[in-house]
C-alpha cells in the first residue's frame, strides 16, 4: 500500500472511531461504598480528609485538615503555631488506633499521606513545605524540605530566582528557602568560598526545598519522587537516603511541563505518572524524568493511584470543585498505557458520591479508598466490574 | 574607619591551610605610627604573601581527614514526644544532654548520659518562641537563647529560672508584626542603634572564668556584648549594622571562650572566626573554615576549637588557628550532616552536633590516630 493511502485510511478510521469512543465506550463500573467506615472517638472530629492511605495490614491512615493554624509574634517576624494537620491511624475495620506525630514541627496544612512498601508512613504538608517519613511505630526516620521560619501563612508563589523581596526579617535560611531554588551543589573537597556580604556562597548541601509540594511516590529501588507542587512546577527525584538527584519539569503547557503538579505515582518499571490538574493531563515519564507520553482523556487528575499487583491498573479522579458538585466527580479505571477501562461515581454528598476527592489509595485491583475535602470523610469503594 | 590602622600579617611558619591573618588593631588615633616598622612590616607582608600563595594550596589539600563514628539511636524519645529541628544541644558535667528544639512549640528537653529521656524543662516558658541555641555553664546552669523572643534565660540545674536577659516584644507594641502601628523596616531606614540590654535575634552565649557573659547578637544587631556575671552591661563591639571590616560582623552566629578569657566569634555571613581578648579587643581573624555556623572549645588542659560549616566538614583547630583536621560531609544518613546548628565538645574526641534539616542530635566519636 502506498504511504499516502495508508495515511488516508488511518485518518478515516480515526475520524469515525474517535467520537464513538468518547461517547460510548467508557462504561460505568458498578460499585459499593462501605457504610460507617471510620469509627472516631467521641473527642475527635475528622476535618477535610485530604490524605488517605493503607498499609500492608490494611490499617488506614488519614491526614486531615483539622485544628487551627495560628501565628505568634516574634522579634522580627511571625511564627506558625498549631496546625491544620493531624495524622490518624485506624485498623482494618476502621477502629481508631492512635494519632501519630502529634504537635510535630512539620504539620501545618495537610496535603497527602502515602505508605511505602515497608509500611513507613509519609506525610506531605504543603503548609510547612515538608515531607516526613515515619516508621510503622511512628518514629521520625527522615525529613525532606524545610519549614519556612518566616511564617506568613501558606507561602505564596515565588518565581524562580526571585528573592523574598519586600518581606522584612527572616534569616538567611528563610530567604534561601523562599527563593525555592535548586540546591547549591556541594563543591568537591570541602569548604566553599564564603565571600561574605549577606551570606552568599553558603554551602547548603545537596538538599532540595519545596514550595507547596503535593505528593510522594517511590520506585522499586526506593528512590523518592516528589510532586512539587503548587508553586514549583516540577518533580524532584531523591535517592532512598534523601539525597537530591535531579528535578524535572517547568511551568507551561508543553510536553513535560506542568501547571499544577498535584499527584504522583510510580509503576513497577519505575515509570513516573504525574497528575497535572490545571493542564488536565496525566503525564508519564521514565525513571530519569524523560517525558514519554500524556493522557488527556480523563479530565483533571486530582488524585491517582496505581495498584501493586502483577497487572497494574491506574485510577484517576476527575474531582468536583470544593464547593460545586455539579461538574465532574467521576473516577476512571485505566490501563497504564492510557486505555480507559471504565468509570464510576459522580459529584454529591450522599454515599457513593464525591466532593473534591483529594487522594486515592488502591492496594487491590477493585478496592479503593477515597478521601474527600468537602465531605470530611473517607469512603471505601468496592468495584464490581 | 579612618581612625583605625590595620596591618595584615601572613604567618610563614604556620602549617595552616587557612590564611591566618593577624590583625593589629590600633584603636586610638593618637597612637604614633612607627614608619620604619611599617616599612619592615610591608616587606615582610609581601614576602609572606608570596610564601602563603605558594603554600596555601598545598596545605588546603593536606588538612588530614579525621576518622569518626556516630553513636546509633542516641536519644530515646517517649512515644508521644517528637524532636523538631535540633537547633540547640549542650551537655552538663554529668553528661546529661539538653536539646532546645523547634518542635510544634519550642521546647527544652533533658536526656541522661545514655540518651534516656529525663524530662521537659519549663514547658511553654514565656521566652520560648523560636529556639536558637542552648549552653550549659561550668556550674551546670542551663542557658536558653531564643531568637524569636529576643531573650536569654538562665535555669539552675533543677530547671528553675535564675536570670533573664533581654525582653520579649509585646504583641501590642508598634513595631512588631501583628502589633498596632506595624510598619516594616524599609531599605534606607536608619536602623535603631543597638541598646545595651536589648537583643535583636541574639544567637549564642559564652562565659569566662569570672562568670562574665558574652552574647553574640545576632541576626538583627551585628555585635558582641559583654555583661558581668550579674547581667550588668560592660561593653559591646560591633553595632546594629552589618559590616565586613575586622571587628564588624555579618551574623555573629556562634560564640565560645577559652580558659584565658579570649572570645571566639563565628562570623557566619563573613565566613570567618574573629578572636577577641577579654576586653573585646580584636586579636585575630581566621578564614578557611567555610561559614562557621557552630563552634565549640574543648575544656581540657590543651584546648581545641571545632568549627562547623552547615553541612560539614567540621574543622578541628588549635587556639592559634592552626588547622589540625576535618571530617564529615552533607547528607541525611548517619555521619552525614544537614545544617549543623550547634556543637558541644566536653572532651577532645567526643562531640554532640544538633542539625536543623535532619531533626536529630548525633554523638560523634573521633579517632584522630586512625587512618
Amino acid at each position: 500500500m502506498h504511504r499516502s493511502s495508508k495515511f488516508v485510511l488511518a485518518a478515516v478510521i480515526v475520524f469515525f472511531v474517535r467520537p464513538l469512543f468518547a461517547q460510548v465506550s467508557v462504561k460505568e463500573i458498578p460499585f459499593d461504598s462501605a457504610p460507617n467506615l471510620l469509627k472516631m472517638p467521641d473527642n475527635i472530629v475528622m476535618g477535610e480528609a485530604v490524605g488517605v492511605a493503607t498499609n500492608s495490614k490494611g490499617h488506614i491512615f488519614v491526614y486531615t485538615r483539622d485544628g487551627l493554624l495560628a501565628y505568634t509574634v516574634g522579634s522580627s517576624r511571625q511564627f506558625g503555631r498549631g496546625a491544620a494537620a493531624r495524622l490518624y491511624e485506624f485498623d482494618e475495620k476502621g477502629n481508631f488506633v492512635r494519632e501519630i506525630g502529634k504537635g510535630i514541627y512539620a504539620e501545618a496544612f495537610a496535603h497527602t499521606v502515602r505508605v511505602d512498601p515497608q509500611d513507613n508512613v509519609w506525610i506531605v504538608d504543603e503548609g510547612s513545605n515538608m515531607i516526613v517519613k515515619f516508621s510503622p511505630e511512628g518514629k521520625v526516620l527522615m525529613t525532606l524540605g524545610r519549614k519556612p521560619e518566616d511564617f506568613a501563612g501558606i507561602p505564596g508563589p515565588v518565581e524562580e530566582g526571585q528573592s523574598s523581596g519586600g518581606r522584612t526579617g527572616g534569616s538567611i535560611e528563610t530567604q534561601l528557602l523562599l527563593s525555592a531554588r535548586p540546591p547549591v551543589a556541594a563543591p568537591a573537597g570541602g569548604a566553599p568560598a564564603g565571600q561574605g556580604g549577606g551570606g552568599e556562597g553558603f554551602n547548603l548541601g545537596p538538599f532540595a526545598m519545596f514550595n507547596r509540594e503535593t505528593d510522594v511516590a517511590w520506585d522499586a529501588a526506593g528512590n523518592i519522587f516528589v510532586s512539587d507542587g503548587y508553586n514549583n512546577k516540577r518533580v524532584v527525584k531523591f535517592d532512598k537516603d534523601g539525597k537530591f538527584l535531579k528535578a524535572f519539569g517547568s511551568r507551561g503547557k508543553g510536553d513535560g511541563q506542568f501547571e499544577d503538579v498535584h499527584t504522583i505515582q510510580v509503576d513497577h518499571q519505575g515509570n513516573v505518572y504525574v497528575g497535572d490538574r490545571a493542564n488536565k493531563r496525566l503525564s508519564v515519564f521514565d525513571n530519569d524524568g524523560n517525558y514519554k507520553t500524556g493522557y488527556i482523556n480523563v479530565g483533571a487528575p486530582w488524585a491517582i493511584c496505581i495498584t501493586p499487583g502483577q497487572h497494574q491498573y491506574l485510577y484517576s479522579s476527575n474531582s468536583t470543585g470544593t464547593t460545586d458538585m455539579s461538574d465532574n466527580g467521576e473516577i476512571y479505571k485505566m490501563e497504564l498505557d492510557g486505555r480507559i477501562l471504565g468509570k464510576f461515581g459522580k459529584g454529591g454528598k450522599q454515599m457513593k458520591e464525591f466532593m473534591a476527592v483529594h487522594e486515592l489509595d488502591c492496594r487491590t485491583d477493585n478496592e479503593i479508598y477515597a478521601g474527600e475535602i468537602s465531605n470530611w470523610r473517607v469512603q471505601k469503594l468496592t468495584l464490581h466490574p | 574607619m579612618g581612625n583605625r590602622v590595620h596591618s595584615l600579617h601572613k604567618c610563614p611558619g604556620s602549617p595552616a591551610s587557612i590564611n591566618r591573618d593577624f590583625v593589629r588593631h590600633c584603636p586610638s588615633q593618637s597612637q604614633p605610627v612607627d614608619l620604619e616598622a611599617s616599612m619592615k612590616r610591608r616587606f615582610q607582608f609581601c614576602l609572606l604573601v608570596a610564601v602563603s600563595l605558594l603554600t596555601t594550596h598545598l596545605f588546603a589539600q593536606s588538612v588530614p581527614e579525621i576518622a569518626f563514628d556516630s553513636a546509633p539511636n542516641l536519644l530515646k524519645l517517649p512515644a508521644d514526644i517528637y524532636l523538631g529541628e535540633a537547633a540547640g544541644v549542650a551537655q552538663n558535667s554529668k553528661g546529661h544532654i539538653f536539646v532546645f528544639t523547634r518542635s510544634g512549640e519550642t521546647q527544652l528537653f533533658e536526656f541522661d548520659q545514655e540518651g534516656n529521656f529525663v524530662r521537659e524543662i519549663s514547658p511553654r516558658n514565656y521566652s520560648f518562641a523560636f529556639a536558637h541555641t542552648v549552653r550549659v555553664d561550668p556550674q551546670d546552669n542551663i542557658w536558653t537563647i531564643d531568637e524569636g523572643s529576643n531573650m536569654i534565660v538562665k535555669f539552675n540545674p533543677a530547671g528553675k529560672v535564675l536570670m533573664t536577659m533581654g525582653r520579649r516584644p509585646e504583641s501590642a507594641e508598634g513595631d512588631v508584626p501583628g502589633g498596632f502601628n506595624f510598619r516594616p523596616v524599609l531599605p534606607g531606614d536608619t536602623p535603631r542603634p543597638a541598646q545595651p540590654y536589648s537583643f535583636s535575634r541574639e544567637t549564642d552565649v559564652a562565659w569566662d572564668a569570672a562568670g562574665d557573659i558574652f552574647v553574640s547578637d545576632g541576626y538583627g544587631n551585628s555585635r558582641v556584648v559583654k555583661y558581668d556575671k550579674d547581667g550588668r552591661f560592660v561593653k559591646a563591639i560591633g553595632s546594629a549594622v552589618k559590616g565586613k571590616e575586622p571587628g564588624q560582623f555579618n551574623t555573629p552566629h556562634t560564640i565560645a571562650t577559652d580558659k584565658q578569657g579570649n572570645v571566639y566569634v563565628g562570623d557566619r555571613g563573613n565566613s570567618r572566626i574573629q578572636v577577641f581578648d577579654n576586653d573585646l579587643t580584636l586579636r585575630a581573624v581566621w578564614t578557611g573554615m567555610g561559614a562557621p555556623w557552630a563552634i565549640c572549645i574543648t575544656p581540657g588542659a590543651k584546648q581545641y576549637l571545632y568549627s562547623s560549616d552547615a553541612v560539614g566538614p567540621i574543622y578541628k583547630m588549635d587556639l592559634d588557628g592552626h588547622m589540625l583536621g576535618k571530617f564529615g560531609t552533607a547528607g541525611k544518613r548517619m555521619k552525614e550532616f544537614g545544617w549543623i546548628h550547634e556543637m558541644n565538645c566536653n572532651s577532645e574526641n567526643e562531640l554532640l552536633v544538633g542539625e536543623l534539616l535532619n531533626w536529630r542530635v548525633q554523638k560523634l566519636e573521633l579517632h584522630p590516630e586512625a587512618k
